[in-house]
């Protein structure tokens, strides 16, 4: 996509519309996750189509990984289909380049830094930052660690988008709000992703201390698995993130087109869920 | 002798890890961020504890009590005799309690989860032997356990498996990737993401986030400090050549550490070769591998060009991992220790001669040290004194050998 002047908008010049659109018509974003290549780059390329189509704000790519610590039993699974069906980065990346070409909604890849440093950290950010990638959340790469990623996102104007969980402690939490770009991703619960029945109870007072800390929209992720609970989240956060339920919503879907249509729905039923007023 | 890197002379050897758990550029701290916390309390938690006279006798108590320390050390005369060389001493680590080096890492642990306040652990466990020296300090302690567990290695150390039960501990069979000891750290990282405030993970290796490399080595040091007290009082010299086995490394990090500057000593680890230097067919990462992040930390790993975890083998459950210690890393790349493999071949005629010839059931893992050390010992002189550290007792893979030859 290109601004008026001709110039290409940057990775984080892209969310940032996409939260201004969000605001303009009075709704809180809304992020799927889907895990690339699952169960093959084709599927992916659809589902990422219908979710764009049901008004995802944007969408985060799930890279597989053979070890993700974080991961509960619902992605790692998906991160194992994939991988069994033949799924690389260099499939991930074609992926990303087709879908950004022709929409604007951007992509984020959710990768382990495993991944980024096997393939070097400046590398990695240039082959994202070719595909049109709007930017990183790299789960497993604490702020002691990430100086170098940061640079280089920066340097490219992509995101580096992260995480603070209940067990961050306040003065911590400060510094990773200050440093996050394109969004803060606020994990609701202390655990690996999935989805829970409950939200905890003092989300609330943690968001609204985050808002004074933070300059970029705060999405709230981790746990999220029903259009009630993007309700409630909405109604106190910027946006939801739902991983572990859209990539069940694909697994147990019969394949082919409705896989798309399924995680399509169940999209729009969440950008429903967050419309204000 | 071999050189050091320009960035570490004039400084020690052993003075590592830094602030930010680096061993030159290996190490550190790659985690979700859920766990940050939990790390940083361990760590404030641990340089109290050494600091602590209180701490530091009660685990010398147990040390001396619990686990039979000191190990003797054993002169191989046989087997000496056999590789017509240099003399050959067992450093028993298999005498200790539960048979393994691991029990020392456990109690230290145990008693800095104590300190934590925290009642529950958690650990993973490839040959068992962790898992069964987990499960006894927390008998000990009267802790809660769960123990992570490959269900290939369930299978192939069944043994362990009833031991750790006994003791009073929950083993949970993992079945997700390979099915060995990466996926039981995996499965033991993730219950530890969703527990870590009641919650202390028990690492059995010197693998892991910073502070546990440095954690798990001061604790096995005990292991080196302990050869070279005996080694002078019997020699009044250290040894020529000091062997050990590496999987994630601990009991080689524990033999090593003390020795690291002492020029004069020849330090050897020795990995798993498994059936062939193919992919897939070793569980070797300081031999074939290649700098990457594995559970938390950088160092040596067996990756394919994306950076996804390669698939290892080994014929010994405790070696069958694809990465490595990071200070492991850290020595292979400063010249310090010298690292090779061993095939699974060489180990199992090994582990025949070493009990034939000496009557001591050694470990499949620590077979492969002795496999080098025999060979090594031929070449070198008579005067010269070689120490294997005999890292556990095989008992626990008595079946699976029989199995592997076809009379089960």
């Amino acid at each position: 996509m290109t601004a008026k002047d001709g110039k290409k908008k940057n990775g984080i010049e892209l969310l940032e519309d996409a939260f201004a659109l969000c605001k303009t018509e009075s709704r809180r974003a809304v992020a799927p996750f889907v895990t690339a290549g699952d169960p093959d780059s084709k599927s992916t390329s659809a589902i990422l189509e219908s979710i764009c189509a049901a008004g995802a704000t944007c969408c985060e790519l799930g890279v597989p990984y053979s070890d993700p610590i974080a991961d509960g039993p619902v992605i790692q699974a998906s991160y194992t289909r994939a991988l069994n069906a033949g799924m690389t980065l260099t499939k991930m990346f074609d992926v990303v380049a087709a879908f950004s070409k022709s929409h604007s909604m951007p992509l984020l890849a959710m990768a382990s830094y495993s991944l980024i440093f096997r393939n070097g950290i400046e590398a990695f950010v240039k082959r994202g930052q070719e595909s049109g990638l709007a930017g990183f959340v790299v789960p497993d790469l604490p702020l002691e660690e990430s100086d170098e990623l940061d640079t280089q996102c920066r340097l490219a104007g992509l995101a580096l988008v992260r995480l603070v969980t209940p067990t961050t402690p306040p003065e911590r939490a400060r510094e990773i709000a200050r440093r996050s770009t394109g969004f803060l991703y606020c994990v609701s619960v202390s655990g690996v992703t999935g989805e829970r029945t409950a939200l905890p109870e003092n989300l609330v007072e943690r968001i609204q201390w985050l808002r004074e800390e933070s300059d970029v929209p705060i999405l709230v992720g981790f746990g999220i698995s029903t259009a009630e609970q993007a309700r409630e989240v909405a109604a106190v956060a910027d946006g939801v993130i739902v991983g572990s339920a859209v990539v069940r919503c694909i697994e147990k879907a019969e394949g082919g087109k409705s896989m798309s249509d399924a995680a399509g729905g169940f999209v729009r039923e969440l950008v429903g869920a967050c419309r204000l007023n | 002798m071999t050189s050091v890197p320009a960035e570490t002379v004039g400084q020690k050897l052993s003075a590592v890890p830094d602030n930010f758990g680096r061993f030159g550029c290996f190490g550190g701290r790659y985690v979700p961020e859920t766990l940050s916390a939990a790390l940083d309390q361990l760590e404030l938690a641990y340089d109290e504890a050494i600091a602590d006279p209180e701490f530091i006798s009660e685990l010398e108590g147990l040390f001396a009590a619990f686990v039979g320390r000191p190990t003797p050390l054993l002169f191989a005369r046989r087997l000496t005799e056999k590789a017509g060389g240099a003399q050959i001493y067992f450093k028993r680590e298999d005498l200790s309690h539960t048979g393994a080096h691991k029990i020392n890492n456990t109690l230290g642990q145990a008693l800095l989860a104590i300190r934590m306040g925290k009642r529950r652990i958690i650990a993973e466990t490839g040959a068992g032997q962790h898992g069964v020296a987990t499960a006894t300090a927390c008998a000990r302690f009267g802790l809660e356990c769960v123990v992570y567990m490959g269900s290939e290695d369930v299978r192939r150390q069944s043994p362990n498996v009833r031991t750790m039960k006994l003791m009073g501990a929950e083993v949970r069979p993992v079945e997700s990737g390979s099915r060995t000891l990466r996926d039981a750290i995996n499965e033991a990282m993730r219950d530890w993401m969703a527990s870590v405030e009641t919650t202390h993970y028990i690492i059995g290796s010197v693998v892991g986030p910073h502070p546990f490399p440095r954690i798990v080595r001061d604790f096995q040091s005990v292991i080196g400090r302990e050869t070279i007290d005996c080694c002078k009082s019997l020699f009044g010299r250290l040894p020529d050549t000091v062997v050990a086995c590496v999987g994630g490394g601990s009991n080689a990090a524990g033999m090593f550490y003390p020795f690291v500057d002492c020029p004069e000593v020849r330090l050897v680890g020795v990995e798993a070769g498994g059936r062939s230097s193919g992919d897939g067919e070793h569980a070797a990462p300081l031999t074939y591998g290649t700098p990457g992040i594995l559970h938390g930390s950088l160092s040596y790993v067996l990756q394919d060009a994306d950076g996804q975890t390669a698939d290892v083998h080994s014929v010994s459950a405790g070696l069958d991992y694809p990465g490595v210690g990071p200070e492991h890393s850290f020595w292979r790349d400063s010249g310090r220790v010298d690292y090779t493999s061993v095939t699974d071949a060489a180990a199992l005629d090994a582990f025949d001669m070493v009990a034939q010839q000496e009557g001591v059931l050694p470990a499949l893992e620590t077979s492969h040290a002795l496999a080098w050390a025999v060979d090594a010992a031929s070449k070198m002189r008579p005067e010269e004194i070689l120490v294997v550290c005999m890292s556990g007792r095989g008992d626990k893979d008595a079946a699976e050998i029989a199995r592997l030859r076809g009379h089960e």
